[in-house]
């Protein structure tokens, strides 16, 4: 019988998840404007500008407005944020990883 | 993700497939695992408009539902009543991982990743407290937090915690400050970069000949314990105390790096140095002792001795081999560091700092092509940062420097069997200090 061995947990303390709310979805995007917002990271634009040429093509009702964060990707803009809830109704953001 | 939270905007976010796991589970420990997130296929970069255009028109590889309509609907679905839901939810870690067998002990521990995949001493009650008999702190103590990325949540650990991983990675006891040291930084050796990140750790001051640290002959490499489990517990507490770093979650290095299992930890010889220790540089007294942690080293250029004729050619082309975003760290073998003195004149460790500053450059075109330098430069720059912004007013052959001076860094290393030196690519965040983990 191989003699038995209690050994501590190596994981460090997660803190606590705090859930919260998302904001409420639009009804509709017909005469919305929709934020494109380039995350500057690896050619993101190029993919939100064939995205916005979709929407140009399928739902022309929709306007959309292509922008970038105002740094790199690792840091938050809140610039960025106050610009699109100021002036638009909802917010594509791409490419994330 | 605060857009959508804090600023009340309803936002989807675009991935790309690779990702799905990390994004979501970066969601969920943020608080928003129903945020809307759409997938496209993996790569986006280096592809033409129409590809990027079928991307668009075609299915998300995830859902297998169309990329718009997920898009679209991502924007317009409303929330069900447990999405909209606020509320919070505790998450613990037991002090004990399990009781059992030495090799189920081995086995579970490997197969929960707590491990680097080489077998590890078991932290045993016994075992961590007598590590714990290498500091004065208190094994409830708080020694600080760590994340792999930016945008995940940092976790929290004691004294005891990094101790369990000083016992696995089989450090002695006199080890400990070091590797609380370490700890306390902050700077994980886990990274979860694309890039394959690892990190360097330099010790300075006494402590490296108390503890029989390796500054000469063979530094870098297998043949010294101290340096050895020193670096080994400091990867493995960064990714168990950071809350893992498991590849596809809370690791996505695409090529990994080999220099993560111990990270590229020795000490700078002091005594055989021309200038003063890295250390001193940073603030800290002769007599203090010290670890100072680079993150990076994905690119390493060596060379040997420096010719009369073209050595400023040769130390220039290397350094135009780096990326030009992490800046060069020059480990010099003590040889090496003469030959410079003798070659360049440099009186000081800054003047040779400096000459660097000046010679790395490269035409401001080709400088501003680099993805890297789109990624992480170009757009400080054009939000007026400088000196970037005055660099990316460059002429397009002009040659405009590629690092800052403050981020240039020479530490000596070296046995003295050869002239040899090597440029590390790495970013110096923090020298972190020893003494008061004694």
């Amino acid at each position: 019988m191989p003699e038995r061995i209690t050994a501590l947990n190596p994981m460090g303390y997660p803190p606590k998840v705090e859930r919260r709310a998302l904001a409420p979805r639009l009804d509709t995007l017909d005469g919305k404007t929709i934020y494109l917002v380039d995350c500057r990271f690896d050619d993101s634009e190029l993919l939100l500008k064939e995205i916005q040429h979709w929407f140009r093509d399928r739902m022309p009702g929709v306007k959309t407005i292509l922008t970038r964060i105002s740094s790199v990707y690792t840091k938050d803009s809140p610039e960025t944020w106050e610009e699109i809830k100021a002036n638009g109704d909802a917010a594509i953001i791409g490419v994330g990883h | 993700m605060r857009i959508d939270h804090d600023y009340g905007v309803p936002t989807v976010a675009v991935h790309t497939s690779v990702f799905k796991w990390v994004v979501r589970s970066v969601a969920g420990a943020n608080g928003m695992p129903h945020m809307r997130q759409v997938f496209v296929p993996q790569p986006v970069i280096g592809k033409t408009p129409s590809e990027l255009r079928a991307y668009v028109e075609g299915r998300d590889p995830v859902t297998d539902r169309p990329v718009m309509q997920e898009i679209v609907e991502g924007l317009t679905r409303p929330f069900g009543e447990d999405e909209l839901a606020g509320g919070e939810f505790e998450r613990t870690t037991p002090r004990v991982a399990d009781t059992g067998s030495e090799d189920d002990l081995q086995v579970l521990f490997r197969e929960k990743r707590w491990t680097d995949q080489l077998p590890i001493v078991l932290p045993t009650e016994e075992r961590v407290a007598a590590m714990l008999k290498g500091t004065h702190r208190k094994a409830g103590e708080i020694v600080g937090h760590m994340r792999p990325t930016d945008f995940r949540e940092y976790w929290e650990y004691t004294v005891e915690k990094v101790a369990v991983n000083a016992v696995m990675a089989g450090a002695r006891p006199e080890y400990l400050p070091v590797i609380l040291a370490a700890a306390a930084s902050g700077v994980s050796a886990r990274g979860s970069s694309t890039s394959s990140m690892a990190t360097m750790a330099v010790v300075n001051g006494p402590i490296r000949n108390e503890i029989g640290m390796n500054c000469g002959l063979g530094a870098l490499a297998p043949y010294n314990h101290a340096n050895a489990t020193i670096g080994r517990a400091y990867n493995l507490l960064s990714q168990n105390l950071q809350g893992g770093s498991e590849p596809g979650h809370t690791y996505m290095g695409s090529m990994g790096n080999a220099y993560a299992y111990g990270s590229v930890t020795f000490a700078e010889n002091e005594e055989r140095s021309p200038w003063e220790p890295f250390h001193v540089t940073h603030g800290c007294k002769p007599t203090d002792s010290a670890v100072s942690l680079f993150t990076g080293c994905r690119a390493t250029a060596f060379s040997l001795g420096l010719r009369e004729k073209h050595w400023r050619d040769h130390v220039q082309n290397l350094l135009r081999g780096l990326d030009p975003r992490t800046p060069p760290v020059f480990l010099l073998d003590p040889l090496a560091a003469r030959m410079f003195i003798d070659r360049g004149g440099f009186k000081s460790k800054q003047e040779m700092i400096a000459w660097i500053d000046d010679n790395a450059r490269m035409p401001a075109e080709v400088f501003w092509d680099y993805q890297l330098a789109q990624n992480y430069v170009y757009p400080r720059a054009t939000f007026g940062e400088e000196p970037w912004a005055t660099r990316l007013k460059a002429a397009p052959d002009e040659p405009i420097q590629m690092f800052l001076r403050k981020d240039i860094h020479v530490v000596i290393v070296g046995g003295e069997t050869n002239p040899y030196w090597r440029i590390m690519g790495a970013t110096h965040h923090k020298t972190s200090s020893v003494d008061e983990w004694r």
